[in-house]
């Protein structure tokens, strides 16, 4: 039983089954798409090294055209062969069904993470320095309009986070603001999710526009305070200190 | 005052009247006078136009079809005389006819292809002129000296490409030498070339206006916008891969219609040497691609940030997907070729190949792994919003970095390791050597990945400017270092195992093929990501788009277009090789029907760095392994 396509088998059930159900134990669970993606990955690799020579492509695939086109087959094997030339077809059938089933679910997203902000906001440098004043500053009115999103400890679970979907950035996530520079913070706080651009719409934010509630130098400082408080640095085109 | 000028004419028309022809003449000015005035406004009214609209296809469609075709063509006719010129002076340097022969059979296809780039470049310039003649105004009225710069530079190249072709013959011994200069001649012109219309190119998305001067110094300080050095790099780089490639691909569908053990061999040779070229051209590309994002970034992050984070950044997905096929076919075929050439050794390769196999897949699943993931609304919530909270971490450039540093870093080994296969070092430091290489190779890919974690702690300029440098340096310093070293290695190294040509199976030829499409596939799609970075600008942040079409496309729908696209470049493509090939073919009809188990003489040696070892001018021997055609069916 052993060869090239019981261990291909062997190795996608058991990418399979540690990504669909080990992993979550540990961590999330992944989306199908990206399981997808390592199986499709996998199964690739499988090919690539089982057709690496004659014998081995042989003993690959050899097995499935024999089964395919029934050379030598009798009695039960013969019997399976024919089912299997049922059945697929069949599974293929109710896959596309549901695939292209009216369904109340929303469909998959993919979403533009960071957008492109306007001109005007471009290259700004945060007018004031980075010292224990502008930090405090930053990190209390950081506690009295952020924190009840984006978390008291920058994590984005704040007390209403939960009714958030996306949920409000985690800024302590490297992936996150150390990625951005002060001047985009500056827009997204400033702006809020309306003032999103029209390229890659629709957005889904629910980030208030803060220019009605808080000056330049209140969102300028915050900034800073964010960016101490998740122990990140801005992204910069000069080296600092 | 108006009825006096009346009675004026009135007395002077009498006059007019008396006179004869000349009379009758100045009658006609006065009918035609309306005409003068009409075609005045006219004029005006043309001057006026701003874009003009192509029915069904939409002007934007026809311009994109048409600028690509042309991009394609010039890439390939930039590209194979390097590949060309490379092969001649290896060929003249090991004293290898075939590398001579290999080098004229390409530059023949320059010819009709140089003329089908031309044609496209013209149609291009006409529907330019034709449909965005605001913007063409104001590009020719900085560019125009550079215009100039181009057509003499176009005169030279055509009348090099010119001598280099039809003196090849002449051009041999003594004279070898003017004719490699030729070919120096030939590649810096197409250089030139190539740098001009980038500058036109590059100015669009990032502008450098200046308004004093003379017309060669503003032509001058808008060429040298900042993008301009980088995109040269980079496409100068691209044109030897897709060279090389197209080069595999012609050799690969020669190599499937092969009769003979003769074409066979000798196809299967060239698809190795178009293999090769396009895989050293291939090893550096990503780090000038890093290089342009980065000056990108710099210029504007707006722009950078629609690229890379943008609507535009699931571009790159697909771009992560299309060089990991490219990798993977570039690999696959050296270790078909370690299988198939040289036989006996492959059971001693198979877990090395297995380890590089792995390493490459666990690379690209993470150069593929998007930053915000594809997920239902319940995924998601499980998730806890788009990012993954442990596989997030791969989306960053970060960890990209490191995983496309490795896949060079794998696949610079599969080379050494085909370079090496068959051979038995006979060198007394060749012990000492093998160990260090080894060492220095596991403490580089240790690095990089080091380099690439704690990349994640450093604030991005860090990991910029120095980290992602580092990484780049020691892949370089590995292929640099190992490259010589190998050489000198394989010089004094004992033949253990022949290499045989033409018994790679048929999968070979079509990864051939696969590799060019690709990388076709990768130049239209990384071509619209740079021209679309510009968005609803004609000229960022000095020319608007206007015109109806002034949106970003679906990227379905590009994607379509791109496809399209490559569709239409193969085809062209395959006819250029087709009419170029026609002669041959007819030539070559009665050389039929070498036995299989003849004895074939083997093409001469080879450059090590070339061509991996194969046997010396004039070794034969008898085919060992018989060619089954059935395997692949």
């Amino acid at each position: 039983m052993k060869g090239p396509l019981f261990n291909s088998a062997v190795v996608l059930a058991g990418i399979y089954v540690f990504l669909k159900f080990i992993l979550p134990l540990f961590t999330a669970p992944l989306p199908a798409s990206l399981i997808f993606l390592y199986l499709a990955l996998t199964f690739s690799a499988l090919m690539i090294f089982y057709t690496m020579s004659g014998e081995s492509l042989e003993s690959f695939m050899g097995p499935v055209q024999r089964f395919l086109t029934g050379e030598g087959q009798t009695g039960v094997a013969n019997i399976a062969r024919v089912l299997v030339f049922i059945v697929f077809p069949l599974l293929v059938g109710w896959q596309t069904y549901t695939k292209l089933a009216p369904s109340d679910d929303p469909p998959p997203e993919s979403r533009t993470i960071h957008p492109a902000p306007p001109g005007e906001f471009v290259g700004l440098a945060n007018p004031y320095p980075k010292n224990n004043q502008t930090i405090q500053e930053g990190k209390g009115i950081y506690a009295s309009n952020c924190s009840p999103c984006h978390g008291e400890n920058f994590d984005g679970k704040g007390i209403a986070a939960v009714g958030f979907n996306p949920p409000p950035a985690n800024f302590a996530d490297s992936g996150t603001i150390a990625q951005l520079q002060e001047s985009y913070l500056f827009w997204r706080i400033k702006k809020g999710g309306v003032g999103l651009p029209i390229e890659g719409m629709p957005w889904k934010s629910a980030m208030p526009r803060w220019e009605n509630e808080l000056s330049d130098e209140k969102i300028w400082k915050v900034i800073i305070g964010e960016f101490d408080g998740a122990h990140q640095s801005p992204r910069t085109w000069e080296e600092e200190e | 005052m108006k009825n006096h000028d009346t009675l004026k004419l009135q007395s002077w028309l009498p006059k007019v009247k008396a006179s004869s022809l000349s009379g009758w003449s100045v009658f006609l000015a006065f009918l035609l006078l309306p005409a003068f005035v009409w075609a005045q406004d006219a004029a005006t009214l043309a001057m006026q136009v701003e874009y003009r609209d192509v029915p069904g296809i939409g002007s934007r469609n026809l311009i994109w079809i048409v600028a690509q075709q042309h991009l394609l063509l010039a890439g390939f006719v930039l590209g194979v005389p390097i590949f060309a010129w490379i092969c001649e002076i290896v060929g003249w340097k090991t004293n290898e006819p075939r590398y001579d022969k290999l080098a004229k059979e390409f530059t023949k296809l320059l010819t009709s292809a140089y003329a089908t780039t031309a044609l496209f470049g013209g149609i291009l310039l006409f529907l330019l002129i034709g449909l965005y003649p605001k913007l063409m105004a104001y590009l020719s009225d900085i560019f125009f000296p550079s215009f100039i710069a181009y057509s003499i530079l176009f005169l030279l190249e055509t009348a090099t490409l010119y001598l280099y072709w039809y003196g090849w013959d002449v051009m041999q011994g003594k004279k070898k030498v003017f004719h490699l200069f030729l070919g120096f001649l030939l590649n810096l012109f197409a250089l030139g070339i190539m740098m001009i219309p980038n500058s036109w190119a590059t100015f669009q998305a990032s502008p450098v206006v200046v308004t004093d001067g003379t017309a060669i110094e503003r032509a001058w300080a808008a060429m040298q916008n900042p993008t301009w050095w980088p995109v040269n790099i980079h496409r100068f780089i691209a044109n030897i891969v897709l060279g090389g490639f197209i080069c595999g691909a012609y050799a690969g569908v020669r190599y499937l219609q092969a009769v003979t053990k003769e074409e066979r061999e000798r196809y299967d040779w060239m698809g190795y040497v178009g293999n090769f070229i396009g895989v050293f051209g291939m090893l550096p590309l990503p780090f000038a691609g890093y290089w342009l994002m980065r000056e990108v970034y710099q210029y504007n992050q707006q722009m950078g940030i629609t690229l890379m984070g943008g609507f535009l950044a699931w571009l790159f997905i697909l771009q992560a997907m299309l060089i990991g096929v490219l990798f993977l076919g570039a690999n696959y075929y050296f270790w078909m070729g370690i299988t198939y050439r040289v036989p006996g050794v492959a059971e001693s390769y198979k877990k090395p190949i297995l380890a590089m196999l792995i390493v490459l897949m666990v690379s690209l699943a993470v150069w593929m792994t998007p930053h915000s993931l594809v997920a239902s609304l319940q995924e998601a919530r499980q998730m806890g919003g788009t990012h993954h909270p442990l596989l997030g971490v791969f989306g960053v450039m970060s960890a990209k970095m490191t995983v496309a540093n490795l896949m060079i870093l794998v696949t610079f080994i599969s080379f050494l390791m085909y370079w090496r296969a068959g051979k038995q070092e006979t060198a007394a430091w060749a012990k000492i050597a093998k160990a260090v290489m080894g060492a220095l190779l596991v403490i580089a890919g240790l690095a990089v990945i080091v380099l690439g974690v704690w990349g994640y702690f450093v604030p991005a300029i860090i990991r910029i400017n120095y980290f992602s440098v580092a990484q780049v340096l020691i892949v370089l310093f590995i292929m640099v270092t190992f490259t010589p070293l190998t050489a000198l290695l394989m010089k004094s190294a004992k033949t253990t195992t022949e290499m045989i040509w033409g018994q790679m199976p048929v999968r070979a030829g079509y990864t051939l093929v696969s590799n060019a499409v690709m990388v076709i596939l990768l130049m239209s799609l990384m071509g619209y990501a740079r021209s679309s970075s510009r968005v609803h600008w004609h000229i960022y942040g000095v020319m608007r788009d206007t015109s109806e079409y002034a949106y970003s496309p679906a990227l379905g729908y590009a994607a379509a277009f791109m496809s399209l696209n490559t569709f239409v470049f193969c085809m062209i493509v395959a006819f250029i090789f087709w009419v170029a090939t026609m002669g041959d073919k007819a030539t070559q009809g009665t050389e039929h029907g070498q036995p299989e188990d003849s004895p074939v003489k083997i093409p001469g040696g080879v450059a090590p760095a070339i061509a991996g070892g194969s046997p010396r001018e004039g070794q034969t021997f008898v085919n060992p392994v018989p060619m089954n055609k059935n395997e692949d069916t």
